[in-house]
């Protein structure tokens, strides 16, 4: 039978090639980001249109934002970020401790930074029927807090996961994909926090 | 190109990005409305154009080159072809490099549109190319030869490296269109076959003009 050189040590079939030029995970991400920049879009459409196009004063007179507690959530998620960077790199090290801490911690922050959005949306002093102001620094604010909710959940499953050992060195495709999902939660949140309560 | 999400440390690299480009369009909004928006639009050109750097030294350079063995005393062909796989000019070369008892494997790549590729609707356009292959394989086997063929994936050096992986080849024939009529002289099929596989490669170029014109082209 011919052989194929570049594949010499290889035993079994071949390894599979797919008829698409990208891989299905590769366009799975893709797709996930383009439904992202689709679903975001439309609401910074929406604030755009509000903010710039009608010229709505930002924030509404007589409302107020809360910056300054909203700089101190940003750097709470941004730590966060560190952190569960800094427990990947752990177990890419063997170090499983290093993991378990830099999970928890990463998770204790992200619930931080969750319940500090609520108490400000119960104290803020106006609604989203408080007119296009309003209804749209909710709709941004809540749909990033549905993602930081969402990211929680894995955190979750994955600090439970790490405290079982599920993962090491060699197997930790849960901590990585977890990294990625709270990293992309983060960068939202900065372009949130910038256009929203700063700009 | 980097992917921000291809890793966790891609993306945090991307994070740290935003990060300060978030700052300089801050810092710079401080001082003037415009100031801010001449931060913004470098700092997303910054971004887009650190995107488009390579993400490690040398992930970019050509993978090894791919070669291929037969067994002693047996002499294989591969031939990739797709619109062309019935040309004369194509046939008469296949004649001329194969010896009595060569074993012949013609890849007919399908090839469906951009829009069809992307939403996986390939089924017409492998049934074309199957047509146009048993066409062929027709007349191949009428020369003596031992032949067979296949549909293969629409890019057709990953048809290529798919053929070899299962029929080791001691040459490759490649047939194109003419030079302003074929998608794969454009993308420079030749030259990235030559680049990707240790294995004589023959072009043949197939004008079905020519070949159907009743006065000869001189």
């Amino acid at each position: 039978m011919a052989t194929h050189a570049e594949h010499l040590e290889h035993h079994g079939p071949p390894a599979p090639h797919y008829s698409s030029r990208i891989t299905p995970g590769v366009l799975g991400m893709f797709l996930f980001i383009a439904s992202e920049i689709m679903l975001f879009g439309s609401f910074f459409t929406a604030y755009f249109f509000v903010r710039v196009v009608n010229g709505t004063p930002w924030p509404t007179p007589p409302f107020h934002l809360p910056v300054y507690v909203a700089f101190i959530n940003t750097c709470i998620l941004v730590t966060s970020s560190f952190t569960v960077h800094w427990a990947l790199q752990s177990i890419k090290r063997g170090n499983v401790w290093g993991l378990r801490a830099g999970l928890l911690l990463t998770f204790l922050m992200g619930l931080t930074f969750l319940i500090t959005q609520a108490i400000e949306y119960s104290r803020i002093g106006f609604n989203t029927t408080d007119g296009a102001f309003a209804t749209i620094f909710f709709c941004l604010t809540g749909l990033h807090g549905a993602h930081v909710f969402v990211g929680l959940s894995i955190l979750l499953f994955m600090t439970i996961r790490a405290f079982r050992g599920h993962f090491s060195a060699e197997h930790h495709d849960g901590v990585e994909i977890g990294g990625i999902y709270w990293h992309f939660v983060d960068v939202m949140w900065i372009v949130v926090y910038m256009t929203v309560y700063i700009l | 190109m980097r992917n921000p999400l291809r890793s966790e440390a891609e993306a945090f690299r991307f994070l740290i990005a935003v990060i300060l480009g978030a700052l300089v369009i801050i810092g710079a909004a401080y001082v003037s409305t415009w100031l801010g928006v001449a931060a913004a639009v470098l700092a997303v050109g910054g971004i887009a154009w650190w995107l488009k750097q390579e993400p490690v030294p040398g992930a970019a350079d050509p993978p090894r080159r791919i070669t291929s063995e037969t067994p002693a005393g047996v002499h294989r062909v591969l031939v990739v072809a797709n619109e062309t796989v019935g040309g004369e000019a194509l046939l008469a070369t296949i004649e001329r490099v194969a010896r009595p008892g060569t074993e012949l494997l013609v890849v007919a790549p399908a090839m469906p549109s951009q829009v069809r590729h992307w939403a996986s609707d390939v089924d017409g356009a492998r049934a074309d190319a199957e047509h146009r292959l048993q066409a062929s394989l027709t007349r191949l086997e009428a020369t003596g030869l031992e032949v067979r063929g296949e549909i293969g994936d629409d890019d057709p050096l990953v048809a290529i490296e798919d053929a070899l992986r299962t029929f080791g080849a001691d040459e490759i024939v490649i047939s194109t269109h003419p030079e302003g009529r074929s998608h794969w002289l454009e993308q420079d099929l030749i030259g990235r076959a030559q680049a990707r596989f240790a294995l004589p490669i023959t072009h043949v170029v197939v004008d079905f003009a020519a070949e159907h014109s009743p006065v000869p082209r001189g």
